[in-house]
């Protein structure tokens, strides 16, 4: 067991390593001289020189890398040098809000999703059934930025029930969760899909095993096996699924901040990226990676700790 | 022959993938004949008529600068699709190569391309997408190596497991025995066995590909400014979000009816082809 999740965490790490290195070294030998990009076409030759002296931009991109990885390790992510200020500043201020914004998507797609799914599968090939396997269809068919514009447009701007923008006042718990409210409906609606059909899945699997019906023999009433006993198992492969879908979640998060123009990892990112800072980007892109790839080891490890046939697997 | 009669025939069945195919069928029609349905030219200005409500004249109303919003929509329908069927036959390309080399070739180069693999997955696709373009020229050519190089892996995944399913096959140990190169027996063995699962990933991954097109030019990284893109029609909807909800309609109906024909018309080819992976996402 150990050795199986210390293998897996140091493919991670590797993955890592080269991911950000290779999009580093893209970065660095593209044609174009960033400095002239960052400082603007009125830039003197000093302003320049200085510009890439900062950023070590004439030693070799093997340096480079290898010097953005020394400081990584000590905790460094690089100095924002259009802004003067570290890199970690903004980013560490930012990844609180996406984290609570994907936290609230699952939070509430994984309660309704498990619920829509279990009954489903309770009630099966019902019209209950066939409408929530059709309502599951639609709701991972619509676009998570789609689902944002238009719930902006319904319930903030013609309705005006929810904030339009922002995160909230800072301090103010009851404010930031109602400013929460609307970006994370959008990008949870999709995965309420998603849930809903691998529950059912799974459900209708679990319910035609062997224990279950052992139960059903004992004469254990039926809705106790359903909810109780199949649904402590259906479960699990929803968690997992959901484990690796941060990813996904970690691109809707880059649409709702802008559209419900809130703070965060894909706001700074966006904001980075049109304004041609270059460290901060690397910054996020390095965090939201680490993010996504700490997600996947999680996964794998409850994933291990269900099924021990999957620790000897590759 | 009949095979593919047994196909559509067990397509057309499931009502589900009729109404996948009809919408389909219906976006490539109005894609290709854009121009002759178009009530106006699609980059017509006319300040004085910014902003209108649906009329007859105006189906779908008209934006910022008064241009016709359906006839827009139309026209972002073909660089939708364009995006879509190139890199989806790039990228599949792509994984279909280097899946069956990974499944057919030896231990090392398996790992390596695996590797390789799970690498491209680590890249979030947004912000892989905003990364790149800040140092690419803006254009359809960025919006499609992005979307290769986010999905060219999954490809790969699918076709290294077939391969590796298929070549433990008895029939490919007695092709081997009579002399077959290892060539031959991916050509004509291998690669027509895989083409089944393939085929559904594609469908489903054709409205995933058009969404991120979608998405980058609603961020202003996807195509030219001025271009018609059901991405900039809701980004110009995002920004007038006050004054007129039409064009964030205009933009995001087509957008979700791609989706749920594509979607339909996977899981209904899903069903028919491969009923081992029902259930399965």
């Amino acid at each position: 067991m150990g050795l199986y999740f210390l293998q897996r965490f140091a493919l991670a790490l590797s993955i890592l390593f080269i991911a950000v290195s290779a999009l580093y070294a893209i970065m660095v030998m593209l044609p174009g001289d960033p400095t002239s990009v960052l400082l603007g076409p009125r830039a003197t030759e000093e302003m320049r020189a200085n510009y890439a002296l900062q950023m070590g931009l004439n030693d070799p991109v093997i340096v480079q890398i290898l010097n953005f990885w020394g400081r990584i390790i000590n905790g460094d992510l690089g100095q924002d040098v259009l802004r003067n200020r570290p890199v970690s500043e903004p980013v560490l201020q930012a990844l609180p809000y996406t984290a609570a914004l994907i936290a609230a998507a699952i939070i509430w797609s994984a309660t309704l999703g498990i619920l829509l799914g279990a009954l489903s599968a309770a009630k099966r090939n019902t019209a209950f059934d066939r409408i929530t396997g059709i309502l599951s269809v639609a709701f991972i068919a619509a676009p998570s930025f789609v689902v944002a514009l238009w719930s902006l447009l319904v319930f903030a701007v013609l309705l005006r029930w929810f904030p339009a923008i922002g995160a909230g006042e800072p301090g103010n718990l009851p404010d930031q969760l109602y400013h929460l409210i609307l970006p994370g409906f959008a990008i949870g609606l999709s995965w309420v899909g998603y849930i809903a059909r691998i529950v059912r899945a799974s459900m209708l699997e679990v319910m035609s095993e062997n224990h279950i019906r052992t139960a059903s023999a004992f004469g254990i009433p039926r809705y106790r096996i359903i909810y109780i006993y199949a649904l402590r198992v259906a479960v699990l492969p929803a968690v997992t699924v959901l484990g690796v879908g941060v990813g996904g979640l970690l691109s809707s998060a880059v649409f709702a901040e802008i559209v419900f123009a809130r703070p965060g990892i894909g706001k700074l990112i966006y904001e980075s990226v049109t304004s041609r800072n270059y460290p901060v980007v690397m910054g996020c892109m390095l965090v939201s990676i680490g993010f996504f790839l700490t997600c996947t080891l999680i996964a794998d490890f409850i994933n291990a700790l269900l099924d021990p046939r999957l620790r000897s697997k590759k | 022959m009949s095979f593919r009669y047994t196909l559509a025939g067990r397509l057309l069945r499931d009502p589900l993938a009729v109404l996948g195919l009809s919408i389909i069928v219906l976006l490539v029609l109005s894609a290709l004949f854009a121009d002759h349905l178009s009530p106006h030219a699609y980059a017509e200005l006319n300040i004085a008529n910014r902003f209108a409500s649906p009329s007859l004249e105006h189906w779908l109303g008209t934006d910022n600068l008064g241009r016709d919003t359906l006839s827009r929509v139309l026209q972002g329908g073909r660089i939708a699709l364009l995006v879509g069927i190139l890199s989806v036959v790039i990228a599949g390309g792509i994984g279909l190569l280097l899946g069956t080399l990974a499944g057919f070739g030896p231990r090392w180069l398996d790992n390596t391309i695996l590797f390789l693999f799970d690498t491209m997955r680590a890249y979030p696709t947004i912000i892989l997408a905003l990364a790149l373009a800040t140092l690419m020229p803006r254009g359809l050519s960025t919006v499609i190596i992005v979307v290769v190089l986010t999905s060219f892996s999954e490809y790969g995944r699918v076709a290294r497991t077939q391969t590796q399913s298929l070549r433990e096959h008895e029939f490919i140990a007695a092709e081997r025995a009579l002399g077959a190169s290892s060539i031959r027996i991916i050509l004509r063995h291998i690669l027509p066995n895989i083409l089944g699962p393939f085929f559904i990933l594609v469908a489903i991954n054709l409205p995933v590909v058009i969404t991120i097109e979608a998405g980058m030019s609603f961020l202003g990284v996807g195509v030219p400014p001025g271009t018609p893109s059901w991405g900039s029609t809701l980004k110009d909807g995002f920004d007038h979000i006050r004054t007129t909800p039409w064009l964030i309609l205009g933009g995001g109906i087509p957008l979700i009816l791609v989706t749920i024909g594509f979607t339909f018309l996977g899981e209904a080819l899903r069903d028919v082809l491969d009923p081992k992976l029902r259930g399965e996402r």
